[in-house]
């Protein structure tokens, strides 16, 4: 491509200041909900890289395939099951040949077939029209990107628990939010570093 | 008198769940990322909270009725099914009739699939119901998620471009918060929002 972002520019764009989680608002749920160790965020983020990745480069012959047919409407449909059964088959192959990693990854892969994170970079590369190696540099940054965020989430909720004195209506998910933003406030920072669009 | 029988009746206690007592974003803190990244028009939230509403009652409705024939193996891909074919219909409604709000709203209403909100009510209490009661359930949760969506960005468009539904309600000399109309905006709102919920509620979390 001639014009537009180089596919090192998408990669860096998406883990830093298009980051998946903290610019876009994708994947909160677990965010939000799994952030509470670092230990957990880990085995979070390092299935939600595998995933991203993987269904990322799966999705994206399937769209051209829909496109070549004009059945794109039902992308979505064919997206989702794409997920859920990548999901399922990398939980069996993880669990016969890599016992430890499944361990690591624990409760965290069979949920994230919920985790928009996912989809999103799924419709995103629709969205934005990027070639096949621009999506899987694109699905790769957001994976890391996704990791990147939860992980400093987490943290900060960590040392905030121990140590800080909250407002009790703020406790939990409340002050998870304040945190994000200020998160989010940073990752700006690097805006103009490079566009992903 | 009637409004008092009335409190105690399933109906009742359903839609107050939905709309207060277990808020699908305020108390359950579910379906969160449409309602960050949509709110910063008014507009943008009133589509996305209709849509959201639609398919949690017509994919509630149709789970239901096919409750008692799911095999139990196959019931999260059966629900994936029925909910993204909601999807479908509400993304084709929207391009054809609206197509200024299909754009504003772009992937954002793809994810409505993986909005937990929509799965959640569909594994807690349609897969166990009887349809009369899911209906309800479907309307309180869908309304009780929009109205915190409206909330949020009448905060955000205000502060951010100084007007509500496009008509201007702030000062002349109102400086606009690019921030608002940003993520962080969007954080900072639902976390106070939260916060004051839970204070006047005294539904607080212990983590």
């Amino acid at each position: 491509m001639a014009d537009g972002p180089s596919v090192f520019e998408i990669f860096i764009g998406s883990i830093l200041d298009n980051n998946i989680a903290l610019a876009f608002i994708l994947g909160m749920c677990p965010l939000i909900a799994v952030s509470t160790s670092v230990k957990n965020a880990k085995g979070m983020g390092l299935a939600v890289i595998f995933v991203v990745t993987l269904t990322g480069i799966i999705n994206y012959p399937i769209y051209v395939l829909l496109q070549r047919v004009e059945a794109t409407y039902i992308a979505l449909l064919v997206f989702i099951i794409t997920i859920a059964a990548t999901v399922q088959f990398m939980e069996m192959v993880i669990e016969k040949y890599f016992p430890a990693l499944y361990n690591a990854f624990g409760i965290f892969l069979p949920l994230i077939t919920v985790n928009c994170a996912v989809l999103g970079v799924s419709l995103f590369f629709v969205n934005r029209s990027y070639n096949f190696i621009e999506t899987a540099s694109f699905s790769l940054g957001s994976g890391i990107g996704w990791m990147f965020a939860i992980l400093l989430l987490a943290g900060v909720r960590e040392k905030l628990g121990r140590f800080g004195n909250v407002p009790k209506g703020l406790q939990g998910r409340a002050m998870a939010f304040i945190i994000l933003g200020i998160l989010s406030l940073a990752v700006i920072g690097f805006a103009g570093l490079a566009s992903v669009q | 008198m009637n409004f008092i029988r009335m409190k105690y009746t399933k109906w009742f206690n359903i839609s107050k769940d939905g709309l207060s007592k277990n808020n699908p974003i305020m108390i359950a803190v579910l379906g969160i990322c449409s309602a960050l990244a949509i709110t910063n028009q008014v507009e943008n939230a009133l589509a996305m909270g209709a849509g959201v509403t639609f398919v949690i009652v017509g994919s509630s409705a149709v789970i239901s009725i096919i409750r008692n024939f799911i095999p139990a193996r196959l019931r999260m891909v059966t629900y994936m099914v029925v909910i993204s074919s909601f999807v479908i219909l509400v993304q084709m409604f929207l391009e054809a009739y609206f197509p200024f709000i299909f754009a504003a709203l772009g992937p954002y209403l793809g994810l409505i699939i993986t909005n937990c909100i929509v799965m959640g009510r569909a594994e807690a209490f349609a897969s166990k119901n009887p349809i009369r009661y899911t209906l309800v359930d479907g309307l309180a949760n869908g309304l009780g998620y929009t109205y915190v969506l409206v909330l949020i960005s009448i905060v955000r468009e205000a502060l951010a471009f100084g007007t509500i539904l496009n008509i201007r309600v702030m000062p002349e000399a109102w400086t606009d918060w690019v921030v608002m109309a940003i993520a962080p905006g969007g954080f900072f709102v639902l976390g106070a929002i939260i916060w004051i919920f839970r204070e006047l509620t005294n539904n607080y979390e212990n983590a």
